[in-house]
């Protein structure tokens, strides 16, 4: 074919014979079909085949034909992922060791009312994986926003119906198992084919306003400690210290006891023998036991004045060795 | 001659192309159709899937979402019958269930969307504005449990009792926003309360309120503890005088079982002569009395003297 163009100038276009172009027409036209004739589904992952745009099956991992486009299409759920939504804080990235996280505001979607009308701050996670792939792409639009919303009313829910000293406290676990059972509930309810794997309660707060005066409590609280404490320590410093001194008094009253009955045993065996002996020869035994006592007496004395009975009205004055000196 | 040939064939094969394409429509797994020819609704709405047959060029398809749909109200704020302003936010569920209506009356989602945007956000302002914020946050009347001995001072306001909770005010708002959707093509499956905070003014006021009775859980502790503290020293004294005074009657208790033990002893052997007893202990007596700075006056009558004055 020759082409005219407008400023004289031509040129030939080559011609290919019809038989030419209908095989390279025909030979793309394979290419087509055989490449969107076979799929792989990786190993997470379901194949769900539409023909037409109608469910006809679905397909694990591997490697998979079908019918050419636009006849049958696949699309790809990941069913073995496990997927995780965050309320109320964003991790950025988790490269490496360490984790940063967002420093975007979402108190928002972390604040919240508590049954005694207080105000508390829940950040949590909801890790789920997508059971039923069918229910998941055509029972619900928008699963992954719906999935959010659910998770904030239940979780306020559950909260709302607790003081603000449970949630902070006692209640956390307690917490995560309810809103984790209504949320399956719910995911039931609204058929979007979700599991709900686990709900992690992460940093549940009063709000920064008050975080002050809760650590006052908690600060009061290690002071009511200690003071127990050192009261309890001042007791047991005393009280078995004085335990033992007490039965050291009782062990020494005892002592004192068996001594003075042991002793009043031995004064009274000891006068019985002397008194057998005597009643033997009282008479004898009583003047040798006086002379005895005076014979001893006597030599310590260095003073001995002797007074005898017929000298009337006269004091005859003996002085004894060393006696030279009268005291008054 | 031909050429003539394969020109027509041309056209025929392009032709039916263009009427096969025209004719034929796929429906996804997601959607849901009507047909209309001229303007004017053909057959019933199409709700299976796969590949449908029309006239060609006479008849358009409109295809709507047959899933559940997402709506998602702004945030209002509304007064309490307490009269506490409140944020709320709050998000439903719904679907076309009678796409032929819902095209009649709404036409496409944006439609509806606003008109779920009027009937919802309407409901919401009049059931909230009914109820007391109580009834708005809490579901059940489940006693709070009580962490510490702390928390029964702290709440005021967990005394009051609900009366209709949560669950039962949305269904509520649910129920009246379906009644008003009916002639629409549309239902709403599901309304829930995603949000509710205090509007600012009333947060700056509840925090206030939560400082100060953090404050009074913290007096109500450093108390506790001072008391808990003075007691066990009360204790303590008591305690040290309990064991001290015991300890004393005890011992006095076995000295004088003792001493009388003794005496008993005693008795009974100087009982058997006394004056021979008395006999022995002065002479014991004076033995032990009497030491060197004793003077001793003696007469020549004593016993020991006797032979002082003569032999006989």
């Amino acid at each position: 074919m020759e082409i005219q163009l407008p400023n004289g100038l031509s040129f030939k276009t080559p011609t290919f014979p019809g038989r030419v172009v209908a095989r390279a027409v025909l030979v793309i036209a394979a290419l087509v079909v055989v490449f969107s004739s076979w799929f792989t589904i990786e190993p997470e992952e379901a194949g769900l085949v539409m023909r037409f745009g109608r469910y006809v099956r679905t397909v694990p991992p591997g490697l998979h034909l079908k019918l050419p486009r636009p006849i049958e299409a696949v699309v790809k759920v990941p069913v073995e992922r496990q997927l995780k939504e965050e309320f109320g804080f964003r991790t950025e990235s988790s490269a490496g060791s360490r984790t940063t996280y967002s420093q975007e505001d979402l108190s928002a979607e972390s604040l919240m009312l508590t049954g005694d009308l207080n105000v508390a701050v829940v950040e949590w996670t909801a890790q789920y994986r997508v059971r039923d792939p069918y229910k998941y792409l055509f029972k619900v639009r928008s699963v992954q926003k719906t999935f959010r919303d659910m998770n904030e009313t239940v979780m306020r829910e559950v909260v709302g119906d607790r003081s603000v000293n449970e949630v902070l406290t006692v209640g956390r676990q307690e917490i995560a198992a309810e809103v984790e059972q209504r949320l399956q509930a719910l995911c039931d309810q609204y058929e979007n084919g979700i599991k709900v794997e686990q709900i992690v309660l992460q940093d549940v707060n009063p709000p920064d306003a008050v975080k002050p005066s809760f650590n006052e409590v908690n600060q009061a609280q290690q002071e009511r400690e200690k003071l127990i404490n050192q009261a309890r320590a001042d007791y047991n410093q005393i009280i078995p210290r004085a335990k033992g001194q007490a039965q050291q008094t009782i062990e020494q009253a005892e002592g004192f006891a068996t001594d003075r009955v042991n002793r009043a045993r031995g004064d009274a065996e000891l006068f019985v023998k002397v008194h057998a002996a005597y009643q033997r020869a009282p008479e004898v035994t009583r003047r040798r036991m006086y002379l005895e006592t005076m014979g001893e007496i006597y030599p310590k004395v260095k003073k001995k004045v002797v007074l005898d009975e017929k000298l009337k009205g006269i004091l005859p004055l003996l002085p004894v060795a060393g006696a030279a000196e009268v005291k008054p | 001659v031909k050429e003539i040939r394969v020109t027509v064939a041309v056209i025929a094969a392009v032709l039916a192309i263009v009427v096969l394409s025209s004719s034929l429509y796929t429906v996804a797994e997601t959607e849901q159709v009507i047909v209309t020819q001229f303007g004017k609704p053909v057959g019933k709405p199409i709700t299976t899937p796969g590949l449908k047959v029309k006239m060609p060029f006479t008849q358009v398809v409109h295809a709507f979402e047959k899933r559940f749909m997402e709506w998602d109200g702004d945030p209002n704020q509304i007064p309490t019958k307490d009269k506490r302003f409140i944020w709320v936010d709050s998000y439903a569920r719904w679907r076309i269930t009678d796409p032929l209506l819902f095209f009649q009356r709404l036409r496409d989602e944006r439609g509806a969307q606003s008109r779920l945007d009027d009937i919802l956000d309407g409901e919401t302002r009049n059931t909230i504005a009914k109820n007391e914020l109580i009834d708005l946050v809490r579901s059940t009347n489940r006693p709070f449990v009580v962490a510490d001995d702390v928390a029964e001072l702290s709440q005021p306001e967990a005394a009051e009792r609900v009366e209709h909770g949560r669950e039962k005010l949305t269904k509520e708002v649910l129920e009246n926003a379906r009644r008003r959707t009916g002639d629409l093509g549309i239902e709403i499956l599901d309304f829930r309360i995603k949000q509710i905070n205090y509007v600012e003014a009333v947060r700056q006021e509840v925090y206030a309120r939560m400082i100060s009775e953090r404050k009074r859980i913290a007096e109500r502790y450093r108390s506790e503890g001072a008391g808990e503290a003075a007691r066990i020293a009360g204790e303590k004294d008591r305690q040290l005088r309990v064991v001290e005074s015991e300890a004393y009657r005890q011992a006095q208790e076995i000295r004088g079982k003792a001493d009388a033990q003794a005496a008993d002893i005693y008795a009974a052997a100087y009982n058997r002569d006394a004056e021979f007893y008395r006999f022995l202990k002065s002479m014991g007596t004076l033995r032990e009395s009497i030491d060197p700075e004793t003077t001793l006056i003696l007469s020549t009558d004593s016993e020991l003297l006797r032979y002082l004055s003569s032999a006989k």
